[in-house]
C-alpha cells in the first residue's frame, strides 16, 4: 500500500507527542530501579528502592486500597440508586439536582476538605478515622458513578422494560435486581472503574484532610519527594504505576463499550 | 394462572388526568366481551394508549373511575397482579436474557418449575414459528422476529387479557400485513380477550371483532368494522376510516339534484338542500348514455387491484370513485355513474 506523503509528517509527530508524554515516566521509572540517578544508569539497576519504599510506606498502600474499595461500595450503594431515580423522573429538578451533585468536581478539593474539617472537625474519632477520608472520597466520586450509571439509563428506554417486566407479574425489588441493573451494567463497571482510579490516585482532598495514621498513597508520594532520597520517591511512583495501570486499561475497555450505545434493544 | 380464556372487562367512568394537567381521556366507560379483539383506533394523542394502559394497571384511573375483569374490581390492583399479557411498539424484549429466557421470564416469576417452563417455552416457540432462535440473543433478531418474541413472551404466562400497543407500526409494509393476519387467527385461536391499539385503519379493520373510535379523549363511535365503515356514526369517524365523498345536492321531486344529474331519494326524507356522504366504491360506472350522473376524468391513479378515479362535474367538488373493473380511463373522458340511495348517508354534524 502506497502511503501519502504527509503520512511520514503524521507518524513523526505523533511520535513526538507520545514521547513527550511518555519519556518522564519512563525516566521516573528508571530513576526508581537505578542504584544511584546522579551517576545515572551505569551504577547498576536494583530493585533495593522498591523495599525500602515498601517498610516505610506499605500501610499507605494498602489503606488506599480499602479507601478505594470503601468509597466503591458507598457509591454503589448510593449512586446507582440515585442515578435510577434521576433518569426515572426527568425535569427541572432533575436537572439541578444533578448539577449540585457535580460541583464538588468543580470546587477545589482543598476548600472542600476545608469544609468538611470545619464542619467534622469536633467529632475527633471522625476525625482521626479513615472514614473522615472516605466521606471527602464520596463526595468527590460520587456525581461521576451516578453520570455514567445516567447516561447508560438514558441511552435505552428502561421504563418500557420495567413496564414489560411488571407486566409479566414481577415487582418491584425483582424488576430493579433482573432487569434495570444488568442492562445498566457497563454503565456501573465503568462508573466503578473510574471510582476506584479516581479514589486511589486523589491527592488534594486527602492531603488536607488526612493525619500521620491516615495516609494514603499519593499523600505519601508527596511525603517521599519531600523528604527522602529521589531513587525513593521514584520506585514509590512504580509501585503507584502498577496499581494504577491494570485500572486505567480497564477504564478504556469498559468505558468505550459503555458509550456504545445499544441499539433498539 | 388461570385455566379459562376469555375474560370480560368492563370500564366504568374511566378518566384520565395527568399531574401537569393534561386530560389524557374523558370519562369513558366500555365493556369488552369475554374473547373478543377491540380495536382502539384513532389519530395520535386522542387517548388511545392511555386507555390500554388504565386497562393494564400502569395508569389508575382519576378518581371515581373502576376498572372489572370479570366480576373482580382490580382497579386498585398494580399491574403485576393483573395478570395481562402487554406488547409494546418497541417490542421491551429484556437485552439481557436470550430468546428462551426472554419467554421464560414470566414463568419464572410466577414461580413454574424449570421442566415445565421449559416446556411451555417450547411449545410458545413453536407456536410463533421461532424454534430456531430459543439461544439468540436479541439484538441479533429482525424487527418481525422481536415481535415474535414479544407476542410469546406476553401469551406463554396464560394472562386473562391481551393488550397490543401498536405492536406492528415500526415494521415495514410487508411483514406488518403478514404479522397482522398471524397476529388475528392467533387472537381468536387463543380465544383471549385482546385490546389492540392502532392509528392504521386497515389494521383495525383487519383485526378487530369491533372497533372503538377515538377522538379527543373520548370513544366517539364502537362498532364492527363493517359498521363503523358504511355507518359512521360522526363526519369525524367518516373521514378518518378510508375515503369519504362529500356532496351538497338539492332536494326535489324525490330526487337528489347534483350538478352532474339526480340520485333517487323517493323513500328518503329531507327537503331542500343538504349534504350526503358516500363511499369511493358505491359509485359504480356505469354506460355513458343511460347513467344517471355524468362527469368527467379529472385524474386515475391504478392501484393494482382497483383503480381510483377523480370525477369532476358530478357534484360541487371533486369525487373520488374506485372500480375494480379492467379497463384503462384517460383523463378528460366522460363517465357516466350510478350511486344506490341506499348507499348514501347524512350525518347530523
Amino acid at each position: 500500500m502506497r502511503r501519502p506523503p504527509y503520512f511520514w509528517l503524521q507518524l513523526a509527530f505523533t511520535l513526538l507527542v507520545c514521547s513527550f508524554l511518555l519519556v518522564p515516566v519512563f525516566m521516573s521509572i528508571v530513576a526508581g530501579l537505578t542504584e544511584n540517578f546522579f551517576v545515572g544508569v551505569k551504577s547498576g539497576f536494583t530493585t533495593r528502592w522498591i523495599g525500602v519504599v515498601w517498610e516505610l510506606y506499605a500501610p499507605t498502600i494498602f489503606r488506599s486500597m480499602y479507601i478505594a474499595l470503601a468509597t466503591l461500595a458507598v457509591t454503589l450503594v448510593v449512586g446507582v440508586p440515585a442515578a435510577y431515580v434521576l433518569a426515572k423522573r426527568p425535569g427541572m429538578m432533575t436537572r439541578m439536582i444533578e448539577e449540585f451533585l457535580v460541583l464538588p468536581v468543580a470546587i477545589p478539593g482543598l476548600a472542600i476538605a476545608l469544609a468538611l474539617i470545619i464542619t467534622y472537625g469536633g467529632f475527633r474519632d471522625f476525625r482521626t478515622s479513615w472514614g473522615f477520608i472516605l466521606v471527602g472520597h464520596v463526595l468527590y466520586t460520587l456525581p461521576f458513578m451516578v453520570r455514567s450509571v445516567l447516561a447508560v439509563l438514558s441511552s435505552f428506554n428502561f421504563q418500557v422494560l420495567e413496564e414489560s417486566a411488571a407486566s409479566l407479574g414481577a415487582g418491584f425489588w425483582r424488576r430493579f435486581f433482573g432487569i434495570v441493573l444488568p442492562n445498566a451494567r457497563s454503565g456501573i463497571v465503568a462508573g466503578a472503574l473510574t471510582v476506584v482510579t479516581l479514589s486511589i490516585g486523589e491527592f488534594n482532598l486527602t492531603w488536607m484532610m488526612h493525619t500521620p495514621e491516615t495516609m494514603t498513597l499519593p499523600v505519601g508520594l508527596a511525603d517521599s519527594y519531600a523528604s527522602m532520597r529521589l531513587e525513593i520517591g521514584s520506585a514509590y511512583t512504580l509501585v503507584f504505576f502498577i496499581m494504577i495501570t491494570p485500572l486505567l486499561v480497564a477504564l478504556q475497555r469498559y468505558g468505550v463499550q459503555s458509550t456504545r450505545t445499544r441499539k433498539g434493544a | 394462572m388461570n385455566g379459562k380464556v376469555g375474560t370480560a372487562i368492563r370500564l366504568v367512568d374511566c378518566a384520565k388526568t395527568f399531574p401537569n394537567g393534561t386530560r389524557a381521556l374523558d370519562k369513558t366507560s366500555l365493556e369488552m366481551r369475554g374473547g373478543e379483539t377491540i380495536v382502539f383506533l384513532g389519530p395520535s394523542g386522542c387517548g388511545k394508549t392511555t386507555l390500554l394502559r388504565v386497562i393494564a394497571g400502569l395508569e389508575s384511573p382519576d378518581e371515581g373511575g373502576r376498572v372489572y375483569f370479570d366480576d373482580e374490581d382490580v382497579t386498585s390492583q398494580p399491574i403485576e397482579h393483573r395478570n395481562v399479557g402487554m406488547v409494546f411498539q418497541s417490542y421491551a424484549l429484556f437485552p439481557n436474557m436470550n430468546v428462551g429466557d426472554n419467554i421464560a421470564y414470566g414463568l419464572k416469576v410466577h414461580g413454574v418449575a424449570p421442566d415445565k417452563r421449559a416446556k411451555r417455552v417450547d411449545e410458545m416457540l413453536r407456536m410463533m414459528q421461532i424454534s430456531e432462535l430459543r439461544e439468540r440473543r436479541i439484538t441479533e433478531l429482525s424487527g418481525g422476529q422481536r415481535q415474535r418474541v414479544a407476542l410469546a413472551r406476553a401469551i406463554a404466562v396464560q394472562p386473562r387479557v391481551l393488550l397490543l400497543d401498536e405492536p406492528l407500526t415500526a415494521l415495514d409494509a410487508l411483514l406488518r400485513e403478514r404479522l397482522r393476519i398471524e397476529i388475528d387467527v392467533l387472537l381468536h385461536s387463543l380465544g383471549i380477550t385482546a385490546a389492540y391499539v392502532t392509528h392504521d385503519q386497515g389494521e383495525a379493520m383487519a383485526i378487530g371483532d369491533r372497533i372503538a373510535v377515538m377522538n379527543k379523549g373520548a370513544i366517539v363511535q364502537t362498532g364492527s368494522p363493517r359498521e363503523i365503515y358504511y355507518k359512521p356514526a360522526s363526519s369525524f369517524v367518516a373521514d378518518f376510516i378510508g375515503t369519504m365523498n362529500r356532496v351538497t345536492g338539492t332536494l326535489r321531486d324525490g330526487a337528489l339534484e347534483l350538478p352532474g344529474g339526480r340520485i333517487d331519494w323517493a323513500d328518503q326524507q329531507g327537503s331542500g338542500e343538504m349534504q350526503v356522504l358516500f363511499r369511493p366504491n358505491d359509485a359504480r360506472i356505469v354506460d355513458d348514455a343511460r347513467a344517471p350522473l355524468r362527469g368527467v376524468v379529472e385524474q386515475q391513479f391504478f392501484l393494482g387491484d382497483r383503480t381510483r378515479l377523480h370525477v369532476t362535474g358530478v357534484a360541487d367538488r371533486t369525487v373520488v370513485v374506485e372500480t375494480t373493473e379492467h379497463r384503462e380511463f384517460r383523463v378528460g373522458q366522460s363517465i357516466g355513474l350510478r350511486i344506490e340511495p341506499g348507499a348514501l348517508l347524512r350525518l347530523r354534524d
